[in-house]
């Protein structure tokens, strides 16, 4: 990276995190989403502890997935309907390196606060210890995933009127094998076998997606433009 | 500035829907030279603006800056011009100064510095105000004054001086010229008669293409 692209990328990303700060409100919504649905779910399926206790990894990361999916349009959505996108794809910095900072910032605004509040929730669900720590790691590994993913999704569908449902279509059989991972991680945790090959794999995903992912997402988005 | 810059198209040609906006349009442009696209509504004009400046790619023919492709990075065609749509991308939660940070973070700062800017489009004094609450003339007198914190040899704008007043429309054609007195050069679009004094104006008419 030379130096006009390293300052291009934290401009972008304090730019972001400025915006959501003065959004307060609203960038809190993901996050107050993922709370109720968790909070929701022993009202609903009653006060069976081992039951709790045995849904809570699966409950937890469905929750992640769809608050998730609820962020999304923000990472391009404004800067798309007020002109901002166009200044950044004609830049003469690397679009892609442009999308990852925005990734960034959108992980940071809707990724990481989940990693905060997951302990809590684990434990109100019943998760002890070492499959908590798990919890948090896993996520802290597939929430980024979620996040670059997500960015290709929203960069293919932001030229759409009504690009939500086709979105979903669209970057959900992408997510589904970091939720078969990260929920089978945290269940071996819980009774106790090792979870080294889950993790592995959720970090090769990780990986690759950031290596893969800016890349079409910054084509998908020229082509959004055009 | 070097004067050996030149944006030039060749055969240009642009469908949408179908329909044919223009077809084999040629044209070099050269610094000190200003390029003034007229038409009616819905002529062309910012498709081929965007055409120009590499949003979109033509139906047919090719753009090229010093010889070579706009889209080969190799031509430094990004690094050497700014694009003014209609849209400003300017965020209304944002002050003057912030977003006017972020244009310059985005590209290669000029030596006029943002307050200097400012001043030059009578925005003196407004740093620190939300764009939210500026008047449209207002917030695009920001994006005008966007253009003059970056270094680039080529501006493209698209209606410059909608919403704009009379004296500030006297302010920005008077930087334009200052702009291409300076070996620049200007792609614009406008309903109205640009002044510009100082640049050799070429005119194309896409009505009667």
């Amino acid at each position: 990276m030379n130096h006009s692209l390293t300052q291009a990328f934290w401009t972008l990303l304090r730019r972001d995190l400025l915006l959501t700060y003065r959004n307060r409100a609203q960038a809190i919504n993901p996050l107050l989403f993922f709370v109720l649905v968790i909070v929701l779910f022993p009202f609903g399926v009653g006060p069976d502890a081992t039951l709790l206790k045995a849904m809570a990894p699966g409950v937890i990361w469905v929750a992640a997935l769809l608050s998730a999916l609820l962020s999304l349009e923000s990472i391009f959505r404004s800067d798309f309907d007020d002109g901002f996108l166009e200044q950044l794809v004609l830049s003469p910095h690397s679009l892609s390196a442009l999308v990852l900072a925005k990734v960034f910032a959108h992980w940071m605004i809707s990724g990481f606060p989940l990693l905060v509040v997951a302990p809590l929730l684990g434990v109100f669900l019943g998760m002890q210890g070492e499959s908590i720590e798990v919890l948090v790691i896993t996520l802290l590994i597939g929430t980024p995933v979620l996040s670059l993913i997500g960015a290709i999704g929203v960069a293919l569908t932001v030229g759409l009127r009504q690009g939500g449902v086709i979105l979903a279509l669209l970057v959900f059989p992408l997510y589904i094998p970091v939720l078969i991972f990260a929920t089978n991680a945290v269940q071996m945790a819980e009774s106790g076998f090792s979870v080294t090959a889950q993790l592995s794999i959720l970090a090769a995903l990780f990986l690759l997606s950031l290596a893969l992912a800016p890349l079409p997402a910054a084509a998908a988005l020229k082509m959004s433009l055009s | 500035m070097s004067t050996n810059y030149s944006l030039e198209f060749k055969n240009l040609q642009c469908i949408r829907d179908s329909r044919t906006l223009f077809s084999e349009l040629n044209m070099t442009v050269l610094p000190n030279q200003a390029l003034i696209l007229e038409g009616d509504n819905g002529s062309g004009k910012t498709s081929l603006l965007r055409i120009l400046c590499g949003i979109r790619s033509p139906d047919h023919g090719e753009v090229t800056w010093c010889q070579q492709p706009i889209k080969n990075s190799s031509s430094g065609f990004f690094e050497e011009m700014l694009y003014i749509g209609h849209l400003d991308g300017i965020k209304r939660d944002l002050t003057v100064e912030e977003n006017l940070k972020v244009c310059m973070g985005l590209g290669k700062p000029s030596e006029i510095g943002i307050s200097k800017a400012l001043d030059q489009v009578g925005l003196y004094g407004y740093e620190d105000v939300r764009s939210q609450v500026l008047s449209a003339g207002q917030r695009r007198r920001v994006a005008l004054a966007s253009l003059l914190i970056r270094h680039a040899v080529l501006w493209v704008l698209d209606e410059p001086f909608t919403a704009l007043d009379k004296t500030s429309r006297a302010v920005f054609e008077n930087i334009m010229n200052q702009h291409v007195r300076q070996g620049g050069m200007i792609v614009v679009t406008s309903h109205h008669p640009v002044q510009l004094s100082a640049a050799e104006v070429i005119t194309i008419n896409l009505s009667e293409q």
